[in-house]
């Protein structure tokens, strides 16, 4: 309305780390230009120490719950819980990409600055509350990972990955926006609080039809997202063709934004038409965990079993979504905690284990690990055996709230496959592991230089996180089972 | 009825085209019937009354963005492309799974759609002199204000991609 178009200045607050991102990556930009052929990686360095400015105003902001802009952003424990995981997920990158592009001689700021927008776009999906929003949030991350995926443009992987990735995500995109439209038409609102209620006065009638397909179609489109299946076609080849650190960033960043628009939207819009929308996901769940795993047993590259991994560990968090139910988010937010820093922790390592021009990737490749590099492949067993859900690591209790909270909402049958299947998991990252430790170095494959700096630093946080979840998961656990309600 | 007739005219003007933009072979022709297409969302805009987005629509889309993509496809060799298969082997498997969709969307909202409460435009007729294009204005820039600044930021990140895409040395 006419004369209080001014935003109140609790509502800036409310949208403070954003600003902070947008503005940190345009001074990245301008940096690059200015500051000529010096070396970059102090821009890493400042993009790492921005999104940490970023969290420290994500925990601020926290201190002042509430909505803001009409409606279009929500800050509560869920925002902080996932805002803080993204930037988490982004300083990690950063750092153990700076080594890595000055290896591959494509270090330059703008690598930075899209990764720092792509934070951004999904800090915007995980705070907003309103469709438009979601998606415009949805488009920012997309576009910057597109372009990360193809950033070593000499690499013909590496193209084929960006282009793969944008068609891909361009079609899966367009169906939610289709299914934006639908819900918009049936209900005249793109505000979940709005969408809620016209979609609980239809709950159990013919009515409820129309808002289950607009579900669908968000099904669709965020399912690409997080690489569930049958939309996970795309993640073998672009984690596989994309620069390792990049993949490490796309196998946590945007899928963790993914999963929080899929609680929001689904718990908070939908949650009355539960029924009409579990089969879906039940599904989904089942078959993404199938095929990671049975897919994953049969790859003789590392990097491509672990795009085949994380499509399995998108099964996992699918089963937490199946038992709609508090006790099913607060699992989920956990396992994408403990799943965001084992994974980043995995591929980081990963694109460093390859040596130069990511040439080394095959399981044999790896063989001498453990005597040659002792604290790389102790590293590196860590994030293994952690994917692996073994106990004192994170992947332990996350897989255990996960199946909890199935079996809690009478999932039993889900959860006897998804134990199965873990089990088969284990085969394949316990070969990776015997590899490192058994087997003698070959003669034709180069030394691991030794981990440096940021990327050295990076990988000790991951792991040390890994291992705090997984002996002292409390705290966590604690401020995830307070977050888990959505504000209606 | 003129309503009517118009709507289907329109929406057949979108369908046509979109169907021509897709399956013919050369890039010009797809890039006209594409306008074709354009235009016919800018038709159904006019029929709500939507005048401001007609115009944006006319102006920005055929205009601008159509403009831009002839030029496009001028400068880059297109003979190679033009002597490619248009469809390849799966092209039934994905009519099938087309019409599939579609008779599903069609039923649900064949059965659907009395049942449910379709928006309907507010019962207090507009202020004088408010036209579509104020309407649009005032929620633009008061409810939907963060979104709008927002989308500055997608259009940043798309024009430092692109760059980055096409520059000759990084």
């Amino acid at each position: 309305m006419p004369g209080n178009s001014l935003p109140a200045a609790v509502e800036l607050v409310r949208f403070l780390p954003e600003t902070i991102l947008v503005l940190l990556g345009t001074l990245i930009m301008v940096l690059e230009a200015v500051t000529g052929d010096r070396p970059k990686t102090f821009l890493g360095h400042l993009a790492a120490a921005g999104l940490g400015l970023a969290a420290c105003a994500a925990v601020y902001a926290h201190s002042s719950p509430g909505e803001a802009f009409s409606g279009m952003l929500v800050v509560d424990g869920f925002t902080t819980f996932f805002r803080l995981l993204v930037y988490a997920v982004g300083i990690l990158t950063v750092l153990s990409s700076c080594q890595f592009l000055t290896r591959e001689r494509a270090n330059t700021g703008e690598f930075y600055a899209l990764v720092v927008f792509s934070v951004a776009g999904q800090s915007v999906m995980v705070a907003s509350h309103e469709l438009i929003m979601i998606f415009i949030g949805l488009e920012i991350s997309s576009i910057a990972t597109y372009v990360l995926a193809g950033f070593l443009r000499d690499d013909p992987r590496a193209t084929e990955s960006a282009v793969k990735y944008f068609l891909l995500g361009s079609f899966a995109t367009a169906f939610v926006l289709y299914g934006i439209a639908w819900i918009y038409g049936a209900t005249g609102s793109t505000e979940l609080t709005a969408i809620r209620a016209a979609v609980d006065t239809q709950a159990g009638r013919e009515g409820a039809m129309l808002a289950a397909v607009a579900a669908a179609l968000m099904f669709v489109g965020l399912g690409f997202k997080v690489s569930g299946a049958p939309f996970q076609m795309w993640a073998p080849d672009v984690y596989q063709g994309a620069p390792s650190p990049v993949s490490a960033f796309l196998s946590a960043g945007p899928k963790a934004a993914a999963f929080a628009v899929f609680l929001r939207v689904f718990e908070t819009a939908f949650g009355s038409i539960g029924p009409l929308w579990e089969p879906l996901f039940w599904i989904s769940a089942l078959l993404s965990m199938t095929i990671g795993n049975f897919a994953a047993l049969v790859q003789g590259n590392v990097k491509r079993m672990l795009a085949y991994s994380s499509i399995a560990h998108a099964g996992y968090i699918l089963v937490a979504l199946t038992a709609r139910s508090e006790v099913g988010t607060a699992a989920v937010m956990f396992y994408l905690a403990a799943y965001a820093l084992m994974n980043v922790g995995a591929f980081a390592l990963l694109g460093h284990l390859t040596r130069k021009g990511e040439r080394f990737q095959k399981v044999e490749d790896l063989a001498g690990l453990g005597s040659a590099q002792p604290l790389a492949a102790a590293l590196f067993s860590i994030f293994l055996l952690s994917l692996i859900g073994v106990p004192l690591t994170a992947g332990f209790f996350g897989k255990f709230y996960i199946f909890k909270a199935a079996l809690d909402s009478g999932l039993v049958w889900l959860t006897v496959l998804g134990l199965l299947n873990s089990a088969v998991g284990a085969y394949y990252y316990l070969r990776v592991l015997v590899v490192m430790y058994m087997r003698e170095a070959s003669e034709e494959v180069p030394p691991v230089e030794a981990l440096s700096g940021g990327l050295r630093a990076a990988l000790l946080a991951c792991s040390a996180g890994t291992l705090a979840l997984g002996i002292f998961p409390g705290p966590v656990l604690d401020f995830v089972n307070r977050s888990a309600t959505l504000i209606r | 009825m003129t309503d009517t007739v118009l709507f289907y005219v329109f929406a057949l003007l979108v369908l046509g085209g979109g169907v021509l933009t897709i399956t013919r072979k050369s890039a010009v022709h797809s890039a006209i019937y594409l306008i074709i297409s354009l235009i016919g969302v800018g038709g159904l805009y006019l029929l709500q009354q939507a005048e401001f987005l007609f115009a944006v629509q006319i102006i920005l889309y055929v205009g601008g963005v159509m403009l831009l993509f002839l030029f496009v496809i001028m400068l880059v060799n297109l003979e190679q492309a033009a002597t490619e298969r248009q469809f390849n082997k799966q092209w039934w498997i994905a009519l099938a799974c087309v019409l599939a969709v579609g008779a599903e969307l069609a039923y649900v909202l064949y059965r659907g759609a009395a049942a449910f409460q379709f928006a309907r435009p507010s019962e207090t007729p507009p202020a004088p002199g408010m036209g579509n294009t104020e309407i649009l204005a005032q929620v633009l820039f008061s409810e939907y204000l963060l979104p709008f600044e927002v989308a500055s930021v997608l259009l940043l990140v798309a024009v430092v991609g692109s760059v980055i895409m096409a520059k000759k040395r990084i």
